[in-house]
């Protein structure tokens, strides 16, 4: 501590001082801002008595926001019917649903229901008014798709909004377009099928499902391609990483011209 | 010491330029021939480019001011604590042998790191770059030591002298330049220097020429697109492109990039011809009567069963606007945030562009697919000065 009582009142010791706060604060900004989370999503293959469960499911759950017959409450919730069970599984499926609160966009959280219960309302959701149905495994297949043939589509029609490696961006009054990275295969078949809260609806004749396999494909690969690292927004590249180390450095060439400059008042005063 | 010189013309002559004006006393005192330098030995011709006599070429006063001020010394001829001198000097020397051996490591670098790869090329810009920096960082930091720690603090101020020169060098000069331009022919011979100025005219004029690659002007190809009645909008970014029928693009939400029949691998057309088709549910369009735009809304002849299609090209600076919400109908461009509302004809609500999206006309051939029925009514992109 003597140490730093001494040199307290060092003409340098407000830069130090400065910059020390600086690194930190920046330091942990980047451990606090990383995590995710990935989920499964389940197979729908109705029965009468999955129908029920998933009836019993919605009035338990649902019904409070968007009615006991799903028809929906103006202002407040849309109507169920003829959404279809992929909207189902995409928004219970990534935890969207139910809402945490009214907000300008749903986050992907901790999904609330098991496989089963999904399916179950699904499966309920799909008989009242059908709808998209919950896509097969072989439909979704990244392996069965182009990805190269993907990475065109992408970005002339999904780039705009979830960035060119789906690292997800802004948009207005609060809404975003989420990161694609916890995506499964099915998410991304259902998002693109049903148009989740703003995201615009890709219907299978406009974007065939071969045309989403290519994208899924590309979607899916693009994760694994050598990032840079860092905080590389978007993988555009560590470009905050070089502002920080110029300012810094600029920080530091101040100091040091000021020290060099300082007057060295120990033996002519 | 000019005062104690020998009467010899050579040394004179030296002594002369080392203490300048001072010395001249001294000159005359040798041979009486100071003053006038065309003809003695003892002032030569001053040469162009050399520095001048100065008076006060040292900061100490010149022995022939006249004393008035004595020629005291005011620098301590050493650092007033000889220990931290010695440790000083120990970072000096220890920081210039430590750059002299990080500038052999930039040469062995140089030598030992190939630029076959891209790897290769990487390792050696990192080895190169680093021995550089260190090399410089290192002298630069002895230097900085070296005048901080053996190096007096005292503060000197140093009179300023006029900078003109005076009638001697300015007269000095003219003889020079005379001589030269007599002595090199220059004016004795015409045809030399006359074909000389011919020989750099064209040298002179050639730049001008360079500024023919500024052109050709854009002309009228700013105003229009590729579009034109009968081409079919064909999905962009799909291998092959597809043509659309309004019934496959039939969920309302919808949205897809498209680009005219033909011109999809034009990357000069589709600069200005992409385009966006937005699928629309019923009553959600507010429609202009007639067929001719009319401001903040969608022109209800140019639409095929509530689907609408506008320019990607924002008009602000040209970026692509494609972030569409299909449920606030929002279409907004990621570069500065111009906002868009698809349901009014792409009117302005926020951010800094100034005009709408151009809306294109579009209905059906007779096989059931879109097609353009015309060109954009206004020009694409961002406005430029002759914009119609």
């Amino acid at each position: 501590m003597s140490w730093i009582t001494a040199r307290r009142r060092h003409p340098a010791a407000t830069y130090a001082v400065l910059a020390f706060v600086l690194v930190l604060i920046g330091v942990g900004y980047a451990v606090v801002t990383t995590g995710g989370a990935a989920t499964a999503a389940p197979q729908a293959t109705a029965s009468a008595a999955q129908i029920a469960e998933g009836h019993q499911l919605f009035e338990e759950s649902c019904s409070s926001c968007h009615g006991i017959f799903a028809e929906g409450v103006s202002g407040q919730a849309p109507s169920l019917i003829g959404v279809g069970a992929a909207a189902v599984d995409f928004q219970v499926g990534t935890g969207r649903m139910p809402l945490a609160e009214n907000s300008a966009e749903a986050d992907r959280k901790t999904v609330r229901f098991t496989k089963a219960q999904i399916a179950a309302l699904a499966a309920y959701i799909q008989s009242l008014g059908g709808g998209p149905p919950i896509p097969s495994a072989a439909q979704v297949n990244p392996g069965a798709g182009n990805y190269g043939l993907g990475q065109q589509l992408f970005v002339a029609d999904c780039a705009a909004c979830h960035n060119f490696v789906g690292a997800g961006g802004a948009l207005t009054y609060g809404k975003y377009a989420p990161p694609l990275t916890a995506s499964t295969p099915t998410q991304i078949y259902e998002a693109m099928l049903t148009g989740p809260e703003a995201m615009p609806v890709f219907n299978d004749l406009t974007i065939t499902p071969q045309q989403k396999r290519d994208i899924i494909a590309y979607v899916t690969q693009v994760r694994s391609q050598p990032n840079p690292g860092g905080f590389s927004l978007g993988r555009v590249g560590p470009v905050t990483e070089g502002l920080v180390a110029f300012l810094g450095l600029l920080l530091f060439l101040v100091l040091a011209a000021l020290w060099i400059t300082a007057k060295h008042g120990k033996a002519h005063e | 010491m000019s005062n104690t010189n020998p009467p010899d013309s050579g040394d004179t002559a030296w002594q002369e330029y080392l203490t300048g004006g001072g010395a001249s006393a001294g000159a005359a005192a040798a041979g009486g021939e100071g003053a006038a330098p065309p003809e003695g030995p003892a002032a030569p011709h001053r040469v162009i480019g050399t520095p001048p006599p100065a008076a006060a070429r040292t900061m100490l006063p010149a022995s022939g001011d006249g004393g008035a001020r004595p020629p005291a010394r005011e620098l301590p001829p050493d650092p007033d604590d000889p220990v931290r001198a010695r440790k000083a000097e120990f970072v000096v020397v220890a920081c210039f042998l430590l750059a002299m051996l990080a500038g052999l490591g930039f040469l062995v670098a140089y030598g030992l790191i190939g630029v076959g790869s891209v790897t290769a090329t990487l390792h050696s810009n990192l080895a190169l770059g680093l021995t550089l920096a260190a090399a410089l960082l290192l002298l630069a930091i002895g230097a900085v030591v070296w005048v901080r720690h053996l190096m007096p603090t005292v503060e000197l101020t140093e009179q300023r002298h006029p900078m003109a020169s005076d009638a001697k060098d300015k007269r000095a000069f003219k003889e020079t330049w005379e001589e030269g331009a007599e002595t090199s022919q220059f004016v004795k011979r015409p045809i030399v220097r006359r074909s000389l100025i011919a020989a750099t005219v064209p040298l002179g004029i050639a730049p001008l020429f360079l500024l023919r690659d500024l052109g050709p002007l854009p002309g009228t190809s700013l105003d229009t697109t590729v579009w034109r009645k009968g081409l079919r909008l064909m999905t962009y970014g799909t291998n092959p492109p597809r043509p659309i029928t309004p019934a496959e693009f039939s969920s309302p939400g919808g949205l897809i990039s498209v680009g005219p029949e033909g011109y999809l691998d034009d990357d000069d057309a589709m600069a200005k011809a992409a385009v966006i088709i937005i699928k629309f549910r019923p009553g959600e369009l507010q429609f202009a009567p007639g067929w001719r735009p009319v401001a903040n809304k969608v022109v209800q002849n140019w639409t095929v069963d509530n689907i609408v299609a506008y320019s990607k090209i924002c008009t602000h600076v040209g970026c692509p606007a494609a972030l569409y919400e299909q449920t606030t109908h929002h279409i907004l461009c990621p570069c500065h945030q111009s906002t868009f509302d698809a349901t009014q004809g792409a009117r302005v609500i926020f951010g800094p562009a100034t005009r709408p999206l151009p809306q294109l006309p579009i209905g059906i051939d007779s096989q059931g697919f879109l097609i353009a029925t015309g060109g954009f009514a206004v020009p694409v992109g961002p406005s430029f000065w002759e914009r119609s």
